[in-house]
């Protein structure tokens, strides 16, 4: 398979990049921040999101979806990067639609159709602590009767104030650290003993610290097998990892070529200062960081699709390369700006807030970067 | 199976029963490499293993069959690439022939001249070298001076050429040479002719590393002739017209240094935990070169995967003129620092410079080699002005 989009591709890609610029431009998100909106985002967009097909992207044709992949779902993503979309996309339609396809279709039945119609959201409750650590969960599910009883506590489970379901990791057997012994459910987001409380966010996203006190669920809230959680939570990952370095890459992108027009259209000494090369070799090379990053991401996706065994290597490469790509992009972005880089009026700054947030989710460059050292066996 | 996979199972079935055993071992220098021409000389196995390729055209798998190559399809070739990475088939000829003369004939030449030029180039039988720089000519290459007279039959040339790689070793050249001294781009003519011509000589460049891949070549009232047999012209595409091709080969040039980027295919950080020593996790011992060695080991499978899109965007059409610049800029760069991680993972054993365990000082002087890459072709500075301006369309200063 060629790396880049094959037409199909490129014709979805055209679609996602004229919506998004149309319905969910940088006003938007501002329109949204602005209103001091408890979601954080746009169910109405959401619907669209649907009636373009978006939300049914990685869902089975025979289930009522496109039976597309994670490549579809990274041009997607890159689009929803470079406009600072705010939507569950990633955590519903990707990685929670993933897990769910890593479980029985019991499961399937009850969430698929309102993820397709636009109005089911999900949430991801994996972290417990400041960093992404998800070989250290320690949130604690015991057999209570017909089912399970969750007892710990979440955070950073983004858009966990306005989900209907939350996909939750937590210990059945064995101790922190062990690969076996981990469960996901899926918990009802108004089960009793369950409380949150929602923060907004440096990229005014939402996101919920969750307090689990006995939560009751039933044995059919189980996704895939009890014990086997690994192997789900791993699909779940990848596929959130690799999303979210697709949507790093549109925020990267996107940082660049504002910046770019910026400098092209901006004066000083009676000269444009595109024109010198203190800038230009900085921003040629953050171009070469960012192409980089593009054909990473792409190798990414098509090896998830393709079920190679080497695809959770190429995630984290992703997940890394495209972070360490993007944190220069809004860097660099902020400083050309110069003074107006600092202001609230201009994009730039919210492409750095957006980063941060997205460098944070499912893992930093650090966490990857360790991974991949651990993956090569050192 | 798709026709593809029968491709690959045949292919692996074929190099399985046809490469040397000696064909099978790492590459441990670049005198390891067999670069063919009427001079060769060859180590065991070497010219059993280009004459069985040469035989098939897979010296050169992608060009047409009729000028020496395999005539195989993007597809195919890049099986046939994967299938000899995985069997650890070195590859059977080293040529600048073939990664650069040959995509600019390819491009510009006439058919007589790819008939003439091209199938010896496939066999390994003539090896060539690139007459770009001049000692006042680097990267402003269109400065340059060596001029080439029209004299009836043949032009008189005479000057200077710096950096010729091999030109010692060379059997014919590919010379830049001014033919309008009024004209800057627009003077200048591509030309082919044999170094064993009357007035050419070459002087090794003795380098940092101690090597002297490089040579100063001089041209003192050379004879070029203006065929070489019917319709074979000595000037690909035209007089004054040389700059064209020079640019297009100077994009196969950069995108060929910039698979340094790519080089080794194991994992550094792997391979130096054994002989560093690891924790009681199994890691590498040491905190901070673990950390280094992993930041090297994404950036050489990212930029693995650049080099795969540039080559498939490139045969589709779909790549950027300007894109080898950038290649050629983060290929070069990140294989420096990967030999400064090498040379600071081997601490001082390393430093040794003539000791038989040091295999003469190899690693060392592979390192000081690799400072080169960023300079010739074009230097990283040059890569990022073509880029500002080619490809970001960033205003004149």
């Amino acid at each position: 398979m060629p790396l880049f989009l094959n037409e199909d591709q490129q014709m979805l890609h055209d679609s996602a990049a004229e919506f998004m610029k149309g319905e969910a431009p940088v006003a938007h998100l501002r329109e949204f921040r602005d209103k001091q909106c408890k979601d954080g985002f746009s169910h109405a967009l959401w619907k669209q999101f649907s009636e373009m097909g978006f939300t049914g992207i990685l869902i089975g044709e025979e289930e009522g979806g496109l039976g597309l992949g994670h490549v579809e779902a990274g041009v997607v993503l890159e689009e929803v990067g470079r406009n600072l979309t705010p939507s569950p996309f990633l955590t519903t339609a990707v990685a929670g639609v993933e897990a769910l396809n890593a479980g029985g279709k019991p499961l399937r039945e009850r969430y698929f159709p309102g993820i397709l119609s636009g109005d089911t959201v999900l949430a991801l409750a994996v972290d417990e602590g400041p960093k992404h650590r998800p070989d250290q969960i320690s949130m604690a599910a015991t057999r209570e009767g017909n089912g399970f009883k969750l007892d710990g506590k979440k955070q950073f489970v983004v858009q966990g104030g306005s989900a209907d379901m939350l996909i939750v990791a937590a210990r059945t057997s064995g101790s922190v650290g062990d690969d076996k012994g981990l469960t996901l459910f899926a918990v009802d987001a108004n089960a009793q003993g369950l409380s949150k409380d929602s923060a907004r966010l440096v990229d005014s996203a939402m996101a919920a610290h969750m307090q689990f006190d006995g939560v009751l669920v039933d044995a059919d809230a189980v996704i895939g097998e009890v014990d086997e959680g690994d192997a789900v939570l791993r699909r779940l990952l990848n596929a959130g990892r690799s999303g979210a370095a697709a949507e790093t890459l549109g925020v990267g992108a996107g940082a660049m070529d504002i910046t770019v027009d910026y400098i092209k259209g901006r004066s000083q000494f009676g000269t444009l200062i595109g024109s010198f090369q203190a800038l230009q070799h900085r921003i040629s090379h953050l171009y070469s960081e960012m192409e980089i990053a593009r054909a990473t991401v792409l190798k990414a996706q098509q090896m998830l699709d393709e079920g190679s065994s080497k695809a959770e290597m190429m995630v984290s490469v992703a997940k890394a390369k495209a972070g360490k790509a993007t944190a220069l992009s809004v860097k660099e972005g902020v400083q050309m700006h110069g003074g107006v880089g600092m202001t609230d009026e201009y994009d730039i700054g919210l492409y750095m807030k957006r980063d941060r947030a997205l460098q944070e989710f499912m893992g930093d460059v650090n966490y990857h970067t360790n991974l991949v050292a651990e993956m090569h066996g050192y | 199976m798709s026709d593809l996979e029968t491709f690959r199972s045949e292919t692996a079935a074929w190099l399985e029963a046809n490469c040397p055993p000696e064909m099978r071992q790492p590459m441990v220098d670049e005198s390891d490499a067999c670069w063919g021409g009427r001079n060769a000389t060859f180590k065991p196995g070497q010219k059993e293993w280009l004459d069985i390729m040469a035989a098939k055209g897979w010296t050169v798998p992608d060009w047409p069959k009729e000028y020496g190559g395999g005539g195989l399809s993007r597809a195919e070739a890049k099986i046939l690439g994967q299938e000899m990475a995985r069997l650890k088939c070195r590859s059977p000829l080293s040529s600048f022939g073939i990664w650069m003369l040959g995509p600019a004939l390819l491009h510009f030449g006439t058919e007589e001249q790819k008939k003439h030029f091209l199938p010896p180039i496939a066999r390994g039988e003539i090896r060539w070298c690139q007459g770009y720089s001049e000692p006042g000519s680097g990267s402003d290459l269109a400065s340059l001076q060596t001029s080439a007279v029209d004299q009836g039959d043949h032009f008189l040339v005479n000057g200077q050429k710096i950096w010729t790689s091999y030109a010692d070793k060379a059997d014919w050249i590919f010379c830049l040479t001014r033919t309008d001294k009024n004209e800057k781009h627009k003077g200048i003519t591509f030309m082919l002719f044999d170094m064993a011509s009357e007035g050419v000589s070459t002087k090794p460049i003795v380098l940092i590393s101690g090597q002297s891949a490089f040579c100063e070549t001089f041209f003192d009232d050379v004879k070029v002739p203006k065929e070489y047999g019917e319709g074979v012209s000595s000037v690909v595409y035209e007089v004054n017209k040389g700059w064209d091709v020079a640019k297009y080969l100077l994009g196969h040039e950069r995108s060929m240094i910039s698979g340094g980027g790519s080089e080794g295919s194991t994992s550094l950080g792997a391979k130096f935990a054994d002989q560093y020593g690891r924790d009681e996790m199994g890691r590498l011992d040491d905190p901070m070169l673990r950390a280094q060695m992993a930041e090297m080991d994404i950036d050489v499978l990212a930029f693995r995967a650049m080099a795969e899109r540039f080559g498939d965007t490139f045969k589709a059409g779909l790549c950027h003129p300007a894109q080898p610049n950038m290649m050629k800029y983060a290929g070069t760069e990140i294989n420096k620092r990967r030999h400064e991680l090498i040379m600071s993972a081997g601490g001082s054993e390393v430093l040794e410079w003539e000791s038989e365990a040091s295999n003469g000082g190899l690693t060392a002087r592979g390192w000081l080699r690799t400072k080169a890459n960023s300079i010739e072709g074009g230097t990283s500075e040059v890569m990022l002005n073509v880029v500002s301006k080619q490809i970001l369309h960033l205003p004149g200063a």
